[in-house]
């Protein structure tokens, strides 16, 4: 039985890739995306504000009222600068731990550092933002610390964001670019450094190319995890994110708040693509 | 690899095919959902078998079994006595309630009246049958037949237990008597206190502006915070609005504004009781409006007072009944308003709170500490309410809705 | 590759800052187990073991720790499942919409978790009539564990050659043999890579979850964050982290020594086998 099954699709490739996709496209395509698709649907809908029923008459309320109102315009673009931000400086704080995990460590080290960078990811996440907040508090550990220097630390507010959202999203972007990076072959390097290639020279023009795709892999986690995140920005700043505004309004509002929703999913979208364009969905 | 294109058209098919089959299902849902809420739900006239169990959805601290602590508990001899099982869903805000509900898996929830009103429109809960509820009859007159628990003369629920919000701040660095919110409200005052301020992070806020405007700009013809035609509620907003760059903190979860306290990050704004009292016991030199105020500052304050309601889908409306009727017992509901750090619905709980274990349970003179029998305090207390187009008075239908504070609360925020 | 002692010294630094900024935070939490005092004051009021023995005493928080472990497995088993065929379609065959998979199994993740929280939970209650459930909490969490075994597969099997395999078929095995005698084992470090990466996404795992969960069940995070409403239970969370921590590293060092076993992996097209790295590796 499992021989004639398996001859079937091996002469009908087709029903192969048919069979191999049932699962997870039945379960992605209908279930959820479907889903998805109606509540996005909900954004040109309006809602009686007593019941809550969403009326199904069609409208372009919602998008006017983001446009109109500056308030949506600054939040949308708080959001993305720190989603930017964050990926950039995980990818500045990845990037050395993962040269030294993947060329330079030796092996024993290499599964030390491993299981060093997950750890973080088994503290459950409202407890780190808590202990952050305790760090950054204005008696707190950070501004203990800089008092003989004078200096006192950013409380709470946008930098915190940004330094809170780098910390929970850094084992994100640690993890692909010491990939990315055993990927390189050795004999690569050597052969630019055979070539008369300065240790610098090296870097810049042959592992940096090589693993960039890695690095934007990676990217694409640290920024879509910030673009939805409502609950760390209600911690440590009394900033509104789209997150924020999504979570107060799906309730009462929920076309307003699924017309809000559709710019992270154009931003992230348009990262996809730029993404893909860069090659971090193809081979080394 | 084998394969060419060709089969490519088939794949599309499906997916597309598999998409619009699906937006069809959904739509057919929707609309049957909506056919089948009825309007005219009826209240139970008599409490049958328990069924066994009894899904509720509470406000943290209202349905203890002792998982918290093992001496906390009210839940595990009601569910000896009764055979209800209890599962408690705990909320963090009055939309998350509402979304529960809707989704017609639970039996009941405890609502304040910025939640009870919209539920009660959205079918969403059923009338109560008060003389199914044995301890319903001593519970305090002015809690019974109010606008957020009795809708067109019938009655939605069971009153679990009131409170005011409260000005706090902290003694060493803030100098002010608690006699006006003032100190917060006023830009010229809240100014001094820069960074350092704690406020409610929620729309129902804006009442509490509303509330100062009422006596600081009688002109404006405020009567009730959570009515306000658009001249009122600009106003409101605006005020709100130059306090914001002063703002310290919002607040939605006690531990956030009880380790701000702590931590001096904020040093004065609007709290429960529950923080109050919890910082006071931790040595923390915070202070209250004092009792020789009233406990409440001379432009009054907004409060919350909370109802126990039955869902119109409960699967298990006898075991809710009997919870109902137990929370609202003297022994239970005393317990529960001591732990939360409230006034209870139960006029003869006041008794019970000498019989309990003061570690846990705080004074035995809490109905005094907290106001319970006393009309005149609460009659200064605005609850929580959902604000109607309909004004309900001779303005009609001009009032600002509750979408409208939202927006506006988010445009405050910034 | 050789480095100066400058630069050695420079990379040093680097993994130094790197490593402090990651534990600097998980050393607060540690010492906040500790806190004798009910407020996340600093300095902490005094040291006490007591929240320890609550912690363990602690029936919610037991309860929770076991749906959490539960729901997480069950996720992860999914997870596998479906990503690895998703993987083996994407990898070996060409047809329309190939790339939009990629896309399609990274949308639960880069989407708010509000979105996908309520989604799933309109498709249950609303389409399909399904209480909620550990199933339902089970559902959601696959739903964005996919990508993270999906990505692994799909770019280990690029480094995979075909050969290996047409060869197998060659020899007289059908396509299932062909897949456990030599597809699979060259995937094992893979998968157990994102099956772990899976694992404690799902562990953590706080927004969806709430949106999924019935009435009588809580995860971790959510008894977590009821618990932050509960203020003098405070200190008992930061226990609970830091056990759940000490508990992890032995499944995670297990796991690790599990993807370095390298020894029986088919060579590769590069005539290398795969590394430790590529285990866990995203493209």
């Amino acid at each position: 039985m499992g021989r004639r099954l398996s001859d079937l699709f091996h002469s009908h490739p087709r029903l192969q890739v048919g069979g191999l996709l049932a699962g997870p496209v039945g379960w992605l395509v209908i279930g959820y995306i479907g889903s998805l698709v109606v509540i996005l649907i909900t954004a040109f809908w309006q809602v009686n504000a007593l019941s809550g029923e969403v009326e199904q008459t069609f409208t372009l309320d919602n998008f006017q009222t983001l446009v109109d109102e500056p308030v949506y315009r600054s939040i949308a673009g708080r959001t993305i600068a720190i989603a930017a931000l964050v990926t950039i400086t995980d990818a500045l704080l990845a990037f050395p731990i993962a040269f030294y995990m993947a060329k330079v460590a030796s092996s024993r080290m290499k599964a030390v550092l491993v299981v060093a960078v997950l750890l973080p990811l088994w503290a459950s996440y409202l407890v780190k933002v808590y202990a952050w907040r305790t760090i950054l508090s204005s008696g707190g550990i950070l501004n203990e610390f800089l008092d003989p220097f004078g200096v006192s630390g950013p409380g709470y507010g946008n930098v915190a964001v940004w330094l809170v959202m780098s910390y929970l999203w850094l084992p994100f972007m640690i993890i692909p670019i010491y990939a990315g990076l055993e990927r390189i072959p050795d004999s690569v390097i050597s052969a630019s450094e055979d070539l008369g290639a300065s240790p610098m020279t090296t870097f810049r023009r042959v592992i940096l190319p090589l693993a960039f795709p890695a690095v934007v892999a990676g990217s694409i986690f640290t920024f879509s995890l910030t673009l939805g995140d409502y609950i760390t920005p209600a911690l440590v700043s009394n900033n509104q994110f789209i997150g924020n505004v999504v979570y107060n309004n799906i309730v009462n509002n929920q076309p307003l708040a699924s017309a809000f929703v559709m710019v992270p999913v154009a931003v992230m979208i348009i990262y996809l693509l730029i993404a893909r364009r860069l090659g971090a969905f193809e081979h080394l | 690899m084998r394969n060419k294109g060709g089969r490519s058209a088939r794949t599309a098919w499906i997916v597309v095919v598999g998409l619009l089959a699906f937006m069809v299902a959904f739509a057919a849902g929707c609309g049957g959902d909506d056919d089948s809420s009825s309007d005219e739900s009826e209240a139970l006239s008599e409490v049958g078998e328990p069924e066994g169990q009894v899904d509720l959805i509470a406000w943290a601290g209202y349905v203890e079994d002792g998982s918290t602590d093992p001496k906390v508990d009210w839940v595990t001899d009601f569910e000896k006595e009764s055979g209800c099982e209890v599962n408690v869903k705990v909320a963090g805000t009055s939309d998350e309630m509402i979304e529960l509900m809707r989704t017609g898996q639970y039996d009941g929830v405890s609502a304040s009246g910025n939640a009870s009103p919209r539920l009660v429109e959205g079918g969403d809960v059923a009338p109560v049958n008060v003389d199914l509820v044995p301890n319903y009859e001593s519970v305090f007159e002015d809690l019974k037949d109010q606008p957020y628990n009795t809708f067109d003369g019938v009655n939605y629920g069971i009153p679990h237990g009131r409170g005011a919000n409260l000005l706090m701040w902290n003694k060493e660095t803030v100098d002010t008597d608690g006699k006006s919110w003032s100190v917060i409200l006023d830009p010229k005052e809240a100014a001094k206190y820069d960074g350092r301020i704690s406020i409610y992070d929620d729309p129902v806020y804006i009442a509490d502006a509303a509330l100062y405007l009422k006596a600081h700009q009688p002109d404006l013809g405020i009567e009730d915070p959570y009515e306000l035609d658009e001249e009122q509620f600009n106003a409101a907003v605006d005020l709100l609005k130059q306090q914001r760059p002063y703002i310290g903190e919002y607040w939605f979860d006690f531990a956030k504004q009880i380790s701000s306290f702590a931590n001096g990050d904020v040093d004065v704004g609007t709290t429960w009781q529950y923080q109050y009292f919890t910082l006071l016991g931790e040595d923390e030199p915070v202070a209250s409006t004092p009792a020789s105020e009233g406990f409440l500052p001379e432009e009054d304050a907004t409060g919350w007072s909370d109802t126990w309601m039955i869902s119109n889908e409960a699967e298990h409306p006898n075991c809710m009944y009997m919870w109902m009727d137990h929370i609202i017992s003297p022994e239970a509901n005393a317990k529960v308003a001591a732990w939360f750090g409230e006034a209870p619905a139960q006029s003869e709980a006041c008794a019970e709170f000498k019989n309990l274990d003061p570690a846990y349970f705080g004074a035995p003179n809490h109905c005094e500490l907290y106001n319970a029998d006393n009309p005149e305090f609460w009659s200064r207390v605005y609850y929580w309410d959902t604000p109607l187009a309909d004004c309900g008075d001779d303005r009609g239908e001009e009032c600002m809705d509750y979408n409208d504070w939202v927006s506006a609360w988010t445009e405050i925020k910034g | 590759m050789r480095l100066s002692r400058r630069s050695q010294w420079f990379l040093r630094a680097g993994v130094g800052l790197t490593l402090a900024f990651i534990y600097i935070p998980l050393i607060v939490i540690l010492i906040y187990a500790f806190n004798a005092g009910k407020t996340l004051e600093w300095p902490p009021d005094g040291l006490t073991l007591d929240w320890f023995q609550k912690a363990v005493e602690n029936s919610g928080a037991r309860d929770a720790f076991v749906t959490s472990i539960k729901a997480a497995l069950a996720a992860t088993a999914i997870a596998i499942l479906l990503g690895t065929l998703a993987s083996l379609a994407v990898s070996r065959h060409r047809f329309f919409g190939r790339e939009t998979i990629s896309f399609l199994v990274l949308i639960p993740i880069a989407l708010p978790g509000i979105v996908t929280g309520i989604a799933i939970n309109d498709t249950f209650t609303q389409v399909l009539g399904v209480d909620l459930s550990l199933f339902t909490v089970i559902v959601g969490h696959a739903t964005f564990c996919i990508v993270l075994v999906y990505n692994n597969v799909v770019a280990r099997l690029r480094r995979v050659s075909t050969s290996l395999e047409e060869a197998s078929a060659d020899l007289g095995a059908d396509s299932w043999q062909t897949f456990r005698l030599v597809t699979f084992p060259s995937l094992r470090t893979a998968l157990v890579a994102g099956a772990l990466l899976a694992f404690a996404l799902s562990f953590d795992e706080i927004i969806v979850t709430r949106f999924t969960i019935g009435a009588e069940l809580e995860t971790l995070p959510i008894w977590i964050y009821n618990n932050l409403f509960r203020s003098n239970q405070l200190p008992i969370i930061n226990v609970v982290a830091v056990l759940v921590i000490v508990i992890s590293v032995i499944p995670v060092y297990f796991a690790n020594r599990l993807t370095r076993e390298v020894g029986g992996a088919a060579p590769t097209a590069r005539g290398r086998a795969p590394t430790e790295a590529e285990a866990i590796a995203v493209p």
